[in-house]
């Protein structure tokens, strides 16, 4: 699947992480449905960054467009400053799979399959060998603490250690950005703090990460907030700073 | 900072994909590749049973050969019962391409056990006179006992044939047995194995052609000609020999060759095998149906996983491919556990009836092409389906 080297746009140093320009996405349907409407953020590297909203809002919309698995219908959006409205799906799939780590509410892992496993899938489209694969997960699963829970499979696990296999397996390919879709919504408050406290240290090791909650305390407790209601970016406490 | 380096997955990593997807799910796996199971093994079962039958029967024939020819008087127009001339056999003889020839000549009397049996009672047993040299012209085989020889053709001595032997109830010839043939006791000195090409004889009491001519009123017209005939020039003698018996009426003479039969019935076996081969090809079919029949399903409940998939880098591509490994790799193995099983009913069938086995190779290798076709057909609409889910609708309804 080697697609021509012109196709793929290198990202621009400077540029911010993550830029939405008037981004809009409908729909379709009778009438069409807005999730997004006319929104524009901008992320530099190395911020991390709350999304809260009640449900329906367009905050998992926002945070597909941001990692492109979603196209806007209109409005740009650049990543590291590529204009991701010009790549075709080859190049999109590049960029998710290199840049970008996401972490779900519902885990999405494979079940049956060893965790050391399911994290080495962070790489399976890398073009990266198996064995390669499989050191990198042993790594990042020491570096998530569960080192001897390798060759567990998911459902002998835990929900917090679950969600750490699913963080593991976004970092395994160390990705500029960790994009987090409600992380902590199927965990109790113990475990939520302790992945919000990883979360945390990914941050001092320079990464972009944004986190979708509907905890006000963990939104809180971060450094830039982004209010999300009916599709439209209602505050961004970074912006009330200014 | 360098360009994004594209995704990519290779072929044997797509297959092992495959594999561990079908065997988180392995009952449904293996009922869907089942019905491929049942359609290869029924399609190699059945042409490697059709041929080891044919080669059985293709032995059978070269063995007895495809040489002997038999001559009849037949019914010409206005002829009546025509019968051959009392020369015929002499004449055949003089054939160069004849190798051997020997005749039977009818006699109109009945053979029984004794002389109170009612004389309507015939058991189907005819009497014939014939000579010594029968037995080999026929590739025959004696079970007990001799056959006639140049010593007791002119004895009042009988060989009896198979069926023939069986009616009478000769069991064997421990103890002397006789019959009463019209009206006087003879000896019988021998009982025939079967006849493979002269199935009527089987049911015949036969009788030196002197002793024949001695003891009864014998027409010494022979009612047929049985002849070994050099095999290379096989046409050419059966294109002469009607003018060489009977120069008169050639036309009335009917030469035929009693392996034709067999040849006919070989080939009437491989007309039923083209009708298994249809009933195996609808099971193949059916087969393909299920596997994309589960193909699909699985479409609609692995949206989480292909959403997940998309995320961590995969392209339309990438999943397209995985689910179309899955169904080659579910035909395939269907395919090949279909194989193992036809050549191993083949195997047993075989052995039960004593044949060679023989399975085509063209069985092997279309049933894997055949599998891997159904494979590649049924999976190509679900593959495309999986590849078109969009990601964000996959991770938000699982």
């Amino acid at each position: 699947m080697n697609r021509p080297r012109e196709n793929l746009a290198a990202p621009e140093p400077e540029a911010p992480a993550i830029e939405l320009r008037e981004v809009t996405k409908q729909y379709p349907g009778s009438p069409p449905v807005t999730a997004l409407d006319r929104v524009s953020v901008r992320i530099t590297r190395g911020e991390m960054v709350a999304v809260v909203g009640p449900s329906g809002s367009g905050k998992s919309t926002m945070l597909h467009v941001m990692g492109t698995l979603d196209n806007p219908t209109s409005g740009s959006v650049l990543i590291e400053g590529i204009d991701t409205s010009v790549l075709d799906d080859n190049s999109l799939a590049a960029i998710r799979g290199r840049r970008v780590g996401f972490v779900f509410q519902r885990f999405f892992l494979l079940a049956g399959v060893p965790v050391i496993d399911n994290v080495a899938n962070g790489l399976l489209y890398a073009g990266v060998a198996r064995t390669e694969r499989r050191e990198a997960a042993e790594a990042v699963l020491d570096r998530v603490g569960l080192g001897p829970r390798m060759w567990h499979r998911p459902e002998q696990l835990s929900g917090g250690e679950t969600q750490r296999v699913a963080v593991a397996r976004a970092l395994v390919h160390d990705p500029a950005f960790v994009l987090a879709d409600e992380p902590t919504g199927n965990l109790d408050s113990e475990a939520s703090q302790s992945l919000m406290d990883l979360f945390a240290s990914l941050h001092g090791e320079g990464r972009t990460i944004v986190v979708i909650t509907h905890n006000e305390s963990i939104a809180s407790a971060l450094p830039r907030c982004l209010k999300i209601l009916d599709g439209r970016l209602e505050q961004d406490t970074e912006a009330l700073a200014r | 900072m360098a360009p994004v380096a594209p995704s990519r997955l290779g072929l044997w990593e797509a297959v092992r994909v495959g594999l561990r997807s079908l065997a988180a799910r392995k009952l449904r796996s293996v009922l869907s590749a089942l019905g491929i199971a049942i359609g290869i093994a029924s399609l190699v079962g059945v042409l490697g049973l059709s041929e080891s039958s044919k080669s059985a029967l293709l032995d059978q024939i070269s063995a007895l050969g495809t040489n002997l020819l038999t001559i009849e008087a037949g019914t010409g127009f206005g002829a009546g019962d025509a019968a051959l001339p009392e020369t015929a056999l002499k004449r055949v003889g003089r054939v160069a391409t004849v190798e051997a020839a020997s005749a039977v000549y009818s006699i109109d009397v009945g053979a029984y056990r004794n002389e109170l049996v009612p004389a309507d009672r015939t058991g189907g047993i005819q009497v014939f006179g014939t000579d010594p040299g029968l037995v080999r012209t026929l590739n025959g085989g004696v079970a007990h006992g001799s056959f006639l020889t140049a010593a007791t053709t002119s004895y009042p001595a009988a060989v009896v044939g198979s069926v023939a032997a069986e009616r009478l109830g000769i069991r064997n010839l421990d103890q002397p047995v006789l019959l009463y043939v019209g009206g006087r006791w003879i000896e019988v000195q021998g009982v025939l194995e079967p006849f493979a090409l002269a199935a009527d004889l089987d049911r015949a009491v036969l009788i030196g052609d002197s002793a024949a001519e001695s003891y009864y009123e014998v027409d010494l017209a022979p009612s047929r000609l049985y002849l070994r005939v050099d095999q290379e020039y096989l046409d050419e003698t059966r294109g002469v020999l009607g003018a060489t018996v009977d120069p008169e009426n050639p036309e009335e003479v009917q030469i035929s060759r009693p392996s034709d039969l067999l040849e006919a019935q070989a080939a009437a076996e491989s007309s039923f095998t083209g009708l298994f081969l249809g009933l195996g090809a609808v099971a193949l079919i059916v087969g393909g149906i299920g596997i994309a029949n589960v193909m699909v399903m699985g479409v609609v409940e692995r949206r989480g996983e292909i959403g997940l998939r998309r995320a961590i880098g995969a392209t339309r591509a990438h999943i397209r491919r995985q689910f179309l490994t899955e169904a080659l790799t579910l035909a395939f193995l269907g395919g090949a556990a279909g194989i193992l099983l036809g050549v191993a009913v083949t195997y047993a069938y075989s052995a039960v009836q004593g044949w060679r086995v023989i399975v085509p190779l063209a069985a092997l290798l279309g049933g894997i092409a055949a599998s891997l076709a159904i494979g590649a057909i049924a999976g190509l609409y679900p593959a495309i389906r999986a590849a078109r889910v969009s990601p964000t609708e996959a991770l938000r309804s699982a």
